[in-house]
């Protein structure tokens, strides 16, 4: 099935759930508002024709105004693709877990977490995974600011990199 | 005259108490311990920290905990040019720079329409292959070291000296290459490299079968590994176990194949899988002898790169590289390509500037190593190094 069909399959067995386009260039994605995403999520995987039974990539992005998370799903019995995203804003970052749908989704998103403080909520073991847990801010939101001082060690951000022709 | 006596030496729990402990129905010796292995530990191939619980000498709970190697490559990406990420991706998996640079490569070349000449993109495969070969040889080498076998271990290391010795002549790094750039690569190929490389191939192909019968057909190895540290078909597609651990498991699964990338798809090459041989699918034994089998399909794939570019006129492979990044289009796009532990994809989100937006890397460590907490319960700690040795993590990717 291609990304429009599969659109289309959704939006008719989930008439109500606000399933809508994305019209994300080269690769359009599917927009699942976050109530629903569990039951969609279970669906796409447990449903013969979709049968995702792979979450390949899961990704967090920071829009200044809102935070989204991609979810990248393959099939391998259908060979065919899909991509979700899922919006929240950012006062109040909360998204449901899909760790008891796919259990690769249990390291990615204590890695969204750590790194752009979105909850998700039901997961078994939110907690930092790649910087120390007394750390404090989420290192990839826009407006992140190092701290100071961690344990006393003094962190003085240094200008990375110059970026050349900044366009 | 010696005499031989019965010897009664208990054996330790069997599978069937195991069961019971592991159920929670009976302990073995009443008493839980907790161990922490790593992360300064030579098994633990870098820096990871596995808190182990143990009953006796069995584990009932294992949690790795990672990143103390985290570089912020994420952030680092959103902050430097789109070219200049290149040499940020040869330190995420150091053991297979080339491949990272082609994942990285192709992923943007996708989001921004580059296409490259067929030359280029034989190039890369060639030299994605030989890294494939130099990190199976890492793989296997540490592996029999934490083995406990020394010997493949020198063995091992000085085939991969010649492959490094073929990058230095071909880009001047060693280790770390910055080869493959965003629509070219950085050196065409040297006069008399090709010469070298069949050379390579007549070299190592006698190699495989000589550790084979050095290492991989020795019976205190196989029962070593075989039936150790299983993980079975379905549970690598639940917790996107990918590369060689899946093969192991007898999944044919393989993105050269499935999704062929850089012109794989015109190759012959077949896929290894694991076959139970030594126990049961996807044990220990099976993801180690994947690794050999495909060392022996990377031979081949080189080969056929490289007859196809003693045939083929030259050309500037830095032709297709745009001349400025200041403007490119916008968009998100996900690409993934199979680096040799596993598939390595990047989601890349552009918004028409000089630096990327947001960098996802779904490294193959990361997601590989996420299965340890289901599969270790009920090894031996002795197991545990089988455990770990046979995934092939590189902390480095893990922890990015």
């Amino acid at each position: 099935m291609t990304q429009s069909e599969i659109l289309e399959y959704l939006q008719a067995s989930f008439p109500d759930a606000g399933i809508e386009p994305d019209e994300t260039e080269p690769e359009p994605l599917i927009i699942i508002p976050p109530e629903h995403l569990q039951q969609v999520a279970a669906f796409l995987r447990d449903d013969e024709k979709l049968h995702f039974e792979c979450l390949m990539c899961l990704s967090s992005i920071d829009y200044d105004e809102e935070l989204h998370t991609v979810y990248n799903l393959y099939s391998m019995k259908h060979d065919h693709k899909c991509s979700l995203r899922c919006k929240v804003s950012r006062e109040d970052p909360v998204i449901p877990t899909l760790t008891f749908i796919w259990h690769t989704a249990e390291w990615h998103e204590r890695e969204s977490y750590d790194l752009l403080g979105i909850t998700y909520e039901g997961h078994p073991d939110l907690r930092r995974i790649l910087n120390p847990d007394d750390w404090e801010g989420h290192p990839l939101r826009k407006d992140y600011e190092p701290q100071k001082k961690w344990h006393d060690i003094p962190l003085t951000p240094q200008p990375l990199l110059g970026g050349g022709d900044d366009g | 005259m010696t005499q031989v006596h019965d010897l009664d030496i208990p054996l330790g729990p069997s599978r069937e108490k195991m069961d019971l402990v592991l159920a929670g129905v009976e302990d073995v010796h009443g008493e839980r311990m907790r161990i922490q292995m790593g992360p300064q530990h030579p098994a633990t191939h870098g820096v990871l920290r596995v808190e182990i619980e143990t009953d006796g000498e069995m584990i009932i709970t294992a949690t790795p905990h990672i990143g103390y190697l985290h570089r912020c490559f994420e952030k680092v990406a959103e902050n430097v040019t789109w070219p200049q990420v290149v040499p940020f991706t040869d330190r995420l998996d150091y053991c297979s720079s080339m491949n990272n640079n082609l994942g990285w490569s192709l992923a943007v070349e996708k989001l921004f329409g580059i296409e490259v000449s067929e030359r280029v993109q034989t190039i890369r495969v060639l030299a994605a292959e030989l890294n494939r070969i130099a990190n199976h040889c890492v793989a296997l080498a540490a592996y029999s070291l934490d083995i406990g076998a020394w010997t493949p271990f020198l063995l091992l290391i000085q085939e991969r000296e010649h492959v490094l010795d073929l990058f230095e002549e071909l880009c001047g790094g060693r280790l770390l290459l910055n080869y493959i750039w965003i629509g070219g690569l950085s050196h065409d190929i040297p006069d008399g490299w090709l010469v070298k490389v069949h050379e390579f191939v007549e070299f190592m192909q006698p190699k495989m079968p000589e550790l084979n019968q050095l290492l991989s057909f020795n019976k205190i190895f196989i029962e070593r590994l075989g039936n150790v540290a299983v993980i079975p078909a379905d549970v690598c597609l639940q917790y996107g176990v990918t590369g060689p651990n899946i093969r192991g498991a007898g999944v044919k699964w393989d993105l050269r194949k499935n999704e062929p990338y850089s012109g794989y798809e015109t190759y012959d090459f077949d896929i290894p899988v694991g076959t139970g041989e030594a126990g049961q699918f996807g044990d220990a034994y099976d993801r180690y002898m994947v690794r050999v089998k495909e060392i022996v399909q990377s031979l081949r794939i080189i080969e056929q790169a490289a007859t196809r570019l003693d045939n083929m006129p030259g050309d500037d492979v830095q032709a297709a590289i745009p001349k400025t990044f200041a403007k490119v289009p916008k968009g998100e796009v996900y690409f993934r390509t199979e680096q040799p532990k596993g598939e390595l994809g990047f989601y890349i989100v552009s918004n028409g500037k000089s630096k990327p937006y947001r960098v996802k890397c779904r490294a193959p460590s990361f997601s590989n190593l996420c299965v340890m907490p289901k599969v270790a319960p009920g090894l031996l700690i002795a197991d545990m190094v089988a455990l770990i040795g046979s995934i092939d993590i590189v902390l480095g990717d893990g922890d990015r």
